[in-house]
C-alpha cells in the first residue's frame, strides 16, 4: 500500500527531514510512525499525502508513484486518503453533519447518499446524535472523533493521523485507537505518527522508529497480525 | 427483446447515466450559488456597502446612456424635420404667398408645406418671446411671411439640396431661402462628443468595479484561509474551490446592478416632469422616462460579467498561494 525507497527529504532551508528511508506497509496493515519531535514524522506523512514531494528516492501509494502525479491531479489522489490532524482541522462555522458530509460533497456524491454515509461514519465514532451541534460546543475528544468521521466517511483505503491522540487524556486516546484498530481489521491501511509511547506499546503493532531523519528501527515483529 | 432490456437496466445499475450526472452537476452548481448567497446575507451591512459602491458606479454611466439617448430620440426627431425656410418679400401679399405654397406643395421634392402668416407670427411672437412692448413700439408688423418646407427624404441628398435650395431663391416673391442645417451638424458633433466621453467614462467606471470586486473577493478569500486549506486537503479541485467565489462576484455584480437600476429609476422619477415637458416641445412622446429594455439588460449584463471578472481576477491571483504545509 505504502512503498518507500531511499527517500529523502531536504528543505530549502537545508535542513535534512529524511534521509534515505525504505520500507513498505501491507494494505490493511497497522503501523506506528514514533520519533522524537523533529525526527521527520510529520514530513514522512507529508510526503504520503503529497503535501510535500521527496528531494531523492521513490514513494509509491495504492500503486501509484507520486512522482508522476501532476498538481492538477493531486486532490483526486488525495481522496483515497483520510487524513487526521492533531488540531483536528475542523470548520467552526459548519454542524458537525456538514463538517463530515465535506468530503463526499467534494467528490459529487448524491444527496441521499450523502445522508446515509455521514450518519454511519458518526454512528461508527459514537457521536451521531450530536450531527446538528458544531464543534465549538464538543469536547476535545469528540472534536476529534468528528475529524476520524470525516477521513472515514469516503471509505478511503488509506488512513494517516498525524499525532491524533496529543491533546487528548489516555481513556479518550485510547478509545481514538481503538477506532484505527477496528478500521485496520476491515481492510483499511493506518499509518499513525505519534510520540506517545507508552500508549503504542500497549497497542503492539509495527513501529517505525524515527532518529533525526532516519529509519532508526523498523519494528515489524511488534506486529500481532 | 426482453433480454436486452434486462441487460439495459443492469448497465444502468453499475454506471449513472449521463443525465443524472447532469443532474447532480447542475444541483451541485445551484446549491453553492444559493449557499454563497446565503454568507453574503449573513453580513449585510457590509454587502450593502460594497453593492452600493459598485451600484453607484454602474448608475453613472447609465444614466448618462439615458440621457443620450433621449438626445437622440429627440434629434432624431429634428433630423427628420431638416426644413427650408422661405423668407418672401415684404411687397408679397397673403393671396400671393398662398398662391406660392399650392405650387410647391405640387412639387415632387418636397413632402410637405407650411405657411406661416405674418399676422399669426407676430401675434405668437408677442405672446411668447416676453418683449411685446417693444413690439408694441414698432409702427408696422416687420415679419414677413414664411414658408416652411419639408423635402421629402429622396431628396434630401447634400447636392440635390443644394439645387433645391436654388431654384427656390430663383422664384417669384422669395426674398431669402435658408436651409435649418448647420445647428443639425453641430449637435450631432456634441452629440458624438458626448457618447465618447460616456464610453470613457463608462470603462473607467467598469474598472473600479472590477477593482471593487476583487478586492472584496480577495478579502473573503484571506478570511476563509483556513477553509481553503482544509478543503484542499481533503481533495478539493481548484474548480470546487473557486466555485463559491465567482458566485459571490456574479452576486455582488447582480445585486450592484439593482441598486443601479433603483438609483436610476429614481432620478428619472424626479426628471419626469421636465422630461414631459421637454417631449411636449419637440412635439414627441417618445422620450425615455423610464430604463429601456436594451439598457436595463446592458447594465445587468454588464454588472454579473464584471462581478465574475473582477472575482476570477482575485480567485486566479490568490488562490494558488494557499497551500496546506
Amino acid at each position: 500500500m505504502i512503498h518507500f525507497s531511499n527517500a529523502s527529504k531536504r528543505y530549502e532551508s537545508g535542513q535534512d527531514a529524511l534521509k534515505n528511508i525504505s520500507f513498505e506497509i501491507q494494505q490493511g496493515e497497522m503501523a506506528f510512525v514514533t520519533g522524537h519531535s523533529g525526527a521527520g514524522k510529520s514530513t514522512l506523512l507529508k510526503l504520503i499525502a503529497l503535501l510535500e514531494r521527496p528531494s531523492r528516492g521513490q514513494v509509491i501509494v495504492n500503486g501509484q508513484n507520486l512522482a508522476r502525479i501532476k498538481r492538477r491531479q493531486i486532490p483526486y489522489f488525495r481522496r483515497n486518503i483520510g487524513i487526521i490532524f492533531q488540531d483536528h482541522q475542523l470548520l467552526f462555522d459548519r454542524t458537525v453533519f456538514d463538517n463530515v458530509a465535506l468530503p463526499l460533497i467534494i467528490a459529487g456524491h448524491a444527496h441521499g447518499d450523502i445522508g446515509r454515509r455521514v450518519r454511519a461514519a458518526l454512528d461508527k465514532v459514537g457521536l451521531l446524535k450530536k450531527e446538528k451541534h458544531y464543534p465549538i460546543t464538543l469536547s476535545g475528544g469528540e472534536q476529534q472523533r468528528v475529524g476520524i468521521a470525516r477521513a472515514v466517511v469516503h471509505r478511503p483505503p488509506l488512513l494517516l493521523a498525524d499525532e491524533p491522540t496529543g491533546n487528548l487524556d489516555p481513556a479518550l486516546s485510547w478509545d481514538i485507537m481503538q477506532i484505527f484498530q477496528e478500521f485496520a481489521q476491515v481492510g483499511v491501511t493506518v499509518l499513525v505518527a505519534s510520540h506517545d509511547l507508552d500508549l503504542i506499546s500497549r497497542l503492539k503493532q509495527r513501529q517505525l522508529i524515527l532518529k533525526s531523519g532516519q529509519l532508526f528501527e523498523d519494528n515489524e515483529a511488534m506486529a500481532t497480525v | 427483446m426482453k433480454k436486452a432490456s434486462t441487460a439495459k437496466e443492469s448497465k444502468r445499475q453499475r454506471k449513472p447515466g449521463v443525465s443524472t450526472l447532469l443532474g447532480s452537476y447542475l444541483l451541485r452548481h445551484a446549491q453553492t450559488l444559493i449557499y454563497s448567497l446565503g454568507q453574503l446575507l449573513r453580513t449585510p451591512f457590509s454587502l450593502l456597502m460594497t453593492t452600493a459602491v459598485i451600484g453607484i458606479a454602474l448608475a453613472l454611466p447609465t444614466g448618462l446612456q439615458v440621457v443620450l439617448k433621449n438626445a437622440e430620440l429627440l434629434s432624431g426627431k429634428i433630423d427628420s424635420a431638416a426644413q427650408i425656410s422661405l423668407f418672401l418679400k415684404k411687397g408679397a401679399s397673403e393671396a400671393q404667398a398662398k398662391q406660392l405654397a399650392e405650387r410647391l406643395e405640387a412639387m415632387p421634392e418636397i413632402s410637405k408645406v407650411h405657411f406661416i402668416n405674418k399676422q399669426a407670427a407676430l401675434k405668437e411672437f408677442k405672446q411668447n418671446a416676453g418683449f411685446a412692448e417693444a413690439m408694441q413700439a414698432l409702427k408696422e408688423n416687420p415679419l414677413p411671411h414664411v414658408i416652411v418646407i419639408q423635402p421629402s427624404i429622396s431628396h434630401t441628398g447634400e447636392t440635390t439640396m443644394q439645387k433645391l435650395l436654388g431654384r427656390l431663391q430663383n422664384m417669384l416673391h422669395v426674398d431669402v431661402a435658408q436651409l435649418d442645417e448647420e445647428w443639425i451638424k453641430r449637435l450631432y458633433t456634441i452629440m458624438d462628443f458626448i457618447k465618447r466621453g460616456v464610453w470613457l467614462l463608462g470603462s473607467m467606471l467598469g474598472l473600479a468595479v472590477l477593482l471593487v470586486v476583487g478586492n472584496t473577493i480577495r478579502l473573503a478569500i484571506q478570511n476563509r484561509r483556513d477553509e481553503i486549506v482544509i478543503v484542499k486537503l481533503i481533495g478539493g479541485t481548484d474548480a470546487f474551490i473557486r466555485r463559491p467565489f465567482l458566485y459571490t462576484g456574479f452576486w455582488y455584480g447582480l445585486f450592484g446592478a439593482l441598486i443601479a437600476f433603483i438609483l436610476i429609476s429614481i432620478a428619472l422619477l424626479l426628471l419626469n416632469d421636465p422630461i414631459e415637458r421637454l417631449a411636449q416641445l419637440y412635439y414627441s412622446d417618445v422620450l425615455l422616462s423610464s430604463l429601456d429594455f436594451q439598457t436595463t439588460l446592458a447594465l445587468f449584463g454588464s454588472g454579473i460579467v464584471l462581478g465574475l471578472a473582477g472575482s476570477w481576477l482575485a480567485v486566479s491571483r490568490h488562490l494558488r498561494d494557499i497551500e496546506p504545509k
